[in-house]
């Protein structure tokens, strides 16, 4: 995810923050063939915000496991030719390898 | 080596100090980059800016500087759910369905039935995600990754469930009460999010159907018109928007409670079990651990040599009382007792403060650790487990001496 345009946490002062009433239109996926599966994939259920968060400490198969789960457990519409494509963006981009 | 020129690391408190130059500077290590970046302050309507953890399903956690104060106010307390689906719950048309297979009949009660039929009864309680500081664990475990602020402190006012219960009429083989709320998920095959609890703790007198937090409605993100109350276990019980109550004869099957929710068997030292949902192998978590906050100091932060320094916290466990609170100044080797404020009840946050005069200028890091009437106390190294609860390690802050 590319730095977003709002202001980070880094101390939790909170005086002299400035206060960002951001929403989900703005989140952003980083750049790759992938994305837009990735997008249609994940965010029927819960913003992209989620995969962001969730980095960069998981390797492939930490991600491919996480695919799995929200597939199997969750009932994600992710159809089995998308796996393998989702599982590379999300290691490339949001991974260690 | 402890030169002033080499980096110094501070065990288990995921916090860096890196000397030289005249001022340390402070990093804290803790939260995985992702979730630094993700973590803006944004406010959800009704509430104050808080941190962003994810827009979808809401999750917000509560900045550590408002922890503070010992009730946390309800515009600053978190917000945590699992399904995006969380409809706006009309006071007047709401209800709430009492019955199940373990309780001889079943009723149905308005919010006004509610508060008229049953004499109201008031705890204050900590409400803490049982993955509060997952973001804190290392190695980093997947989930939301929180920091130190999903929890919040209130008083709340509400039915007794155990009246409730009665009122319908509890069947002696009821192994379980189950609660489900008014979200839903989004896709058929989402498993909606139910959850239980034991009988016996549903009878607990502490455990209530709250209307009101801290004097007020409670606010639709934190589970309007009403929600459960489980003092000293942790919030994942403590349904919102709650809809039905359900007594059971046979435990509960549901993803949230079965696989999601639990805790390596023989890992920690809970004494609440949830015999009935036990496996081989993984036990729900259930009571807090004994923990405790610094709240008014930041890392980085300078004070003179000479100056008094006043720090200032809470701390909190699963409902046997704080006894203890003490903090140190020399990385563990020693700890001074801190002076431990009004009670607010044993399921309560529990304020404390720490005067010193630090002499030596340089980095010092302070620390604090709580115990409870069980003896039991806090962990100098986290106590690692895949889904990253009961993170107790004690909380560290590294101030500037200048």
């Amino acid at each position: 995810m590319k730095p977003l345009p709002w202001v980070s946490l880094v101390l939790l002062g909170l005086g002299p923050l400035a206060i960002a009433r951001a929403d989900e239109s703005q989140l952003q996926l980083r750049d790759g063939p992938e994305a837009a599966t990735v997008r249609a994939s994940c965010s029927a259920c819960h913003s992209v915000d989620y995969i962001g968060m969730n980095s960069p400490f998981m390797n492939r198969a930490a991600w491919e496991a996480e695919v799995r789960k929200m597939i199997k457990v969750m009932g994600a519409p992710v159809r089995e030719e998308d796996v393998a494509p989702i599982v590379n963006y999300l290691t490339q981009h949001y991974g260690i390898e | 080596m402890t030169s002033r020129r080499h980096v110094l690391k501070v065990a288990a408190g995921g916090l860096v100090l890196a000397g030289g130059g005249g001022f340390a500077r402070f990093a804290r290590a803790g939260l995985p980059a992702g979730a630094v970046d993700a973590g803006v302050l944004d406010a959800l309507p009704g509430k104050q800016p808080l941190i962003k953890r994810s827009f979808r399903p809401p999750n917000y956690e509560t900045p550590v500087a408002y922890l503070g104060d010992v009730l946390t106010p309800n515009d600053r307390f978190f917000v945590r759910w699992h399904l995006a689906n969380i409809p706006t719950v009309d006071a007047a048309a709401w209800r709430l369905g009492v019955g199940g297979d373990g309780a001889s009949g079943s009723l149905t009660l308005s919010l006004e039935q509610l508060k008229r039929d049953f004499e109201a009864a008031e705890v204050v309680a900590v409400c803490q995600c049982a993955g509060n500081r997952r973001g804190l664990s290392d190695p980093h475990v997947p989930g939301v990754e929180w920091g130190y602020g999903a929890m919040g402190n209130a008083r709340w006012k509400g039915a007794r469930l155990k009246d409730i219960l009665a009122r319908v009429g509890l069947r002696k083989e009821a192994v379980e009460i189950a609660f489900d709320g008014a979200d839903t998920p989004l896709l058929e095959g989402t498993p909606d999010f139910v959850k239980s609890i034991p009988t016996w703790k549903a009878l607990d007198e502490n455990a209530l159907v709250a209307y009101e937090m801290n004097g007020a409605p409670l606010p639709h993100w934190n589970g309007f018109p009403a929600r459960i109350i489980v003092p000293g276990w942790t919030a994942t019980y403590w349904m919102k928007q709650v809809v039905s109550i359900t007594a059971l004869t046979t435990p509960l099957k549901s993803f949230w409670v079965n696989t999601a929710y639990r805790i390596p068997k023989g890992k920690f030292a809970s004494v609440d079990r949830f015999v009935s949902q036990e496996s081989e192998t993984t036990t729900p978590v259930t009571e807090m651990v004994v923990n405790s906050l610094i709240t008014n100091l930041t890392d980085g932060q300078r004070f003179r040599a000479g100056q008094a320094v006043v720090a200032k916290g809470i701390a909190w466990d699963g409902g046997y009382g704080i006894r203890r609170v003490e903090c140190s100044l020399d990385d563990g080797r020693t700890w001074q007792a801190a002076d431990l404020g009004a009670d607010l009840g044993r399921y309560s946050f529990r304020p404390w403060q720490f005067a010193f005069t630090p002499r030596v200028r340089g980095p010092l890091a302070l620390q604090a650790r709580a115990s409870n009437a069980l003896g039991a106390s806090q962990t100098g190294e986290l106590i690692f487990n895949a889904p990253g609860y009961h993170n107790n390690v004690f909380h560290k802050i590294g101030i500037d001496i200048t």
